[in-house]
């Protein structure tokens, strides 16, 4: 137990060590990590309703200026606030939805890849299905049909990321499903869901990883563009892609109202997509070109 | 090869049926009542028991999956609720839009990503290849709707010479088309690159190279011919994205394609309509990929050997 302690640590002692000879992967850490914080220290120095709900008709359209770093808008809400309170749905939407969506698809794809057969075949059928519907569309239909709420949004921009995952798990299990551990742990009569997901799934953390950071980042481009389109958060809850349609209508002279929050989406996705790439090189040293 | 394309054309037949069941049942099932939508929530009682009648919305879902399916096998996806026209006929009367776009869109990316991925590769890690690096991965991070925006403001707002919406000029589809065609064009740049790099380092490059054949017909005969061949591989993923991202571009530059029909359909809460286009644009779509796939398995003998023995 000591000894499988150790090796655990030393592997991730590993990867971090590779990870930090990476400059663009610590750009990429430090920018996400700013952005959390952010997101996160958020009350600390605006308050979510006087600040970034309430409107305020008579400070309308102030330009960038001391009080109002990132100006206000069409309803004298400070910019500023409303941009970092957006970065916290913005991540929750992300964070949940992934973790949701990538635990079905490695359920899915772990069990496919084991079991084989006929369930593997369907398994693999529904991936296929999943993934030839733009995954845009797909969001849009799932939002449409069921209502714009937090829950059905997390679900929608998640639900195309799960064949991913699936395929993805099921090509790292076949790889190491046939090697003579995993016969050796059936010899000794250990069940299948321990079987899975204590020898078979450890070994597939790599690419499931960095799949995860990397979509992520699309998920949360997916449902800013959801948002824009009118099919996000409702109002007057600050989201980064429906502050940027809101803003759309003024911005031939307040073209700031559209800058910052398309800004803030930017970073939060370029910031995923370095980590995501600097995680690939630093968890699969064959991979690096 | 005709084995090949059959299998490949009876292969999309369930992933076809899949799609539309998907579609159907995620917004068949979903709460609400279709019929007191389309009456209008003042009409009576009366109105909308006859409209759900019309529309045999008293029968099982499975019956009116089944119903739906054999239409669809006809040609006939229903009525739009709004216009009362039928779906696939205003589908295809906004198809040639897209499509144009979508043309443009992949010309734009292909034009730009492939000179740039291969002058990176060739020259590695310098000034040129960083630049193009950054550039590209901006690209892939910059969301479509701010790029839209970004251009309309830049070339529409401030410069005056680009129309910010609409399809009048002869012009009126480079904002669009740049805009929808980013993303694919940051990816492509990136694959080439990558892909060129792992051929440039092959032995058969060093023998061309040995033999005396010049640098640039070793680099774009030799090895961007191998180098291509991921990249047109992942072509048809790009083209998913792309006609998935015409709904945001099209509606942000009143492009009057389907995916500007599809948002006017939410809109409206015209569902019947959004199920009719969501499904007939994955067909498409499988059938565009189908071809890519096609002309590639004849381009590439290797992999016309391979899929004889996998699938054969």
């Amino acid at each position: 137990m000591m000894q499988k302690g150790n090796k655990a640590k030393s592997k991730f002692k590993e990867t971090w060590r590779r990870l930090k000879k990476s400059r663009t992967a610590m750009i990429g850490l430090c920018l996400l990590i700013f952005i959390i914080l952010s997101a996160l220290t958020a009350p600390l120095f605006f308050d979510y309703n006087t600040d970034a709900l309430e409107q305020n008709i008579l400070a309308r359209f102030q330009t960038p200026n001391s009080a109002f770093p990132f100006g206000t808008d069409e309803f004298g809400r400070n910019v500023l606030a409303r941009v970092v309170y957006g970065a916290r749905i913005s991540l929750v939407i992300g964070l949940v939805s992934c973790l949701i969506c990538c635990s079905i698809g490695v359920l899915l794809g772990a069990t496919a890849g084991y079991f084989g057969g006929f369930y593997e075949n369907v398994v693999m059928r529904f991936a296929d299905i999943l993934m030839a519907i733009p995954s845009i569309l797909l969001a849009i239909v799932i939002v449409s049909a069921f209502g714009v709420n937090l829950f059905n949004i997390i679900i929608a921009v998640g639900v195309a990321t799960i064949p991913q995952y699936i395929r993805i798990t099921r090509a790292s299990v076949l790889t190491v499903v046939n090697q003579e551990y995993i016969e050796a742990a059936r010899a000794v009569g250990a069940s299948t869901p321990r079987i899975i997901f204590m020898h078979i799934l450890p070994n597939c953390f790599a690419p499931i990883m960095v799949q995860a950071t990397l979509r992520v980042a699309t998920v949360i481009a997916e449902a800013a563009s959801l948002s824009f389109l009118g099919l996000g958060v409702p109002a007057p809850t600050p989201e980064w892609g429906a502050m940027l349609a809101a803003g759309r209508a003024y911005m031939r002279d307040y073209a700031y109202l559209v800058m910052f929050p398309g800004l803030a989406i930017m970073l939060t996705i370029l910031s995923l997509n370095l980590l995501g790439d600097g995680l690939r090189d630093a968890l699969d040293p064959k991979l690096k070109k | 090869m005709l084995k090949y394309i059959c299998k490949r054309i009876l292969m999309l037949i369930p992933v076809i049926i899949g799609v539309s069941f998907i579609v159907f049942f995620i917004v068949n099932l979903a709460p609400g009542d279709t019929a007191r939508m389309i009456a209008g929530s003042d009409a009576d009682q009366a109105t909308v028991e006859r409209i759900r009648n019309e529309l045999g919305l008293e029968d099982s879902v499975f019956v009116r999956y089944a119903r739906y399916l054999w239409g669809g096998l006809h040609g006939d996806l229903g009525q739009s609720y709004y216009s009362d026209q039928p779906v696939v006929k205003i589908f295809f009367q906004r198809l040639p839009a897209t499509l144009l776009l979508s043309f443009w869109s992949v010309l734009f990316s292909l034009v730009i990503s492939l000179p740039l991925g291969v002058l990176s590769a060739v020259k590695q890690y310098s000034v040129f290849d960083n630049c193009a690096m950054v550039f590209a991965l901006l690209g892939v991070s910059i969301p479509t709707f701010w790029l839209g925006i970004l251009g309309i403001l830049l070339f529409s707002l401030k410069l005056q010479f680009l129309p910010s919406g609409g399809n009048e000029y002869w012009y009126s589809f480079l904002l669009p088309a740049i805009t929808n065609g980013f993303q694919m064009m940051a990816l492509t740049t990136r694959m080439t690159r990558s892909s060129m790099l792992e051929v440039i380092r092959q032995d058969y490059i060093t023998t061309a190279r040995a033999k005396g054949i010049g640098e640039r017909i070793v680099v774009l005969k030799h090895a961007l011919r191998n180098a291509l061949i991921p990249v047109v591989t992942t072509a048809g993923n790009f083209l998913i994205m792309m006609i998935g991202g015409a709904v945001v571009t099209e509606t942000i530059f009143s492009w009057p394609g389907v995916g500007r029909l599809i948002f006017d359909s939410i809109s409206k809460r015209d569902l019947n309509m959004v199920v009719g286009c969501v499904i007939l644009v994955t067909v498409i779509v499988c059938i565009i990929n189908l071809l890519v796939d096609l002309v590639y398995v004849i381009v590439d003998p290797k992999i016309k050997t391979t899929y004889g023995i996998r699938k054969g």
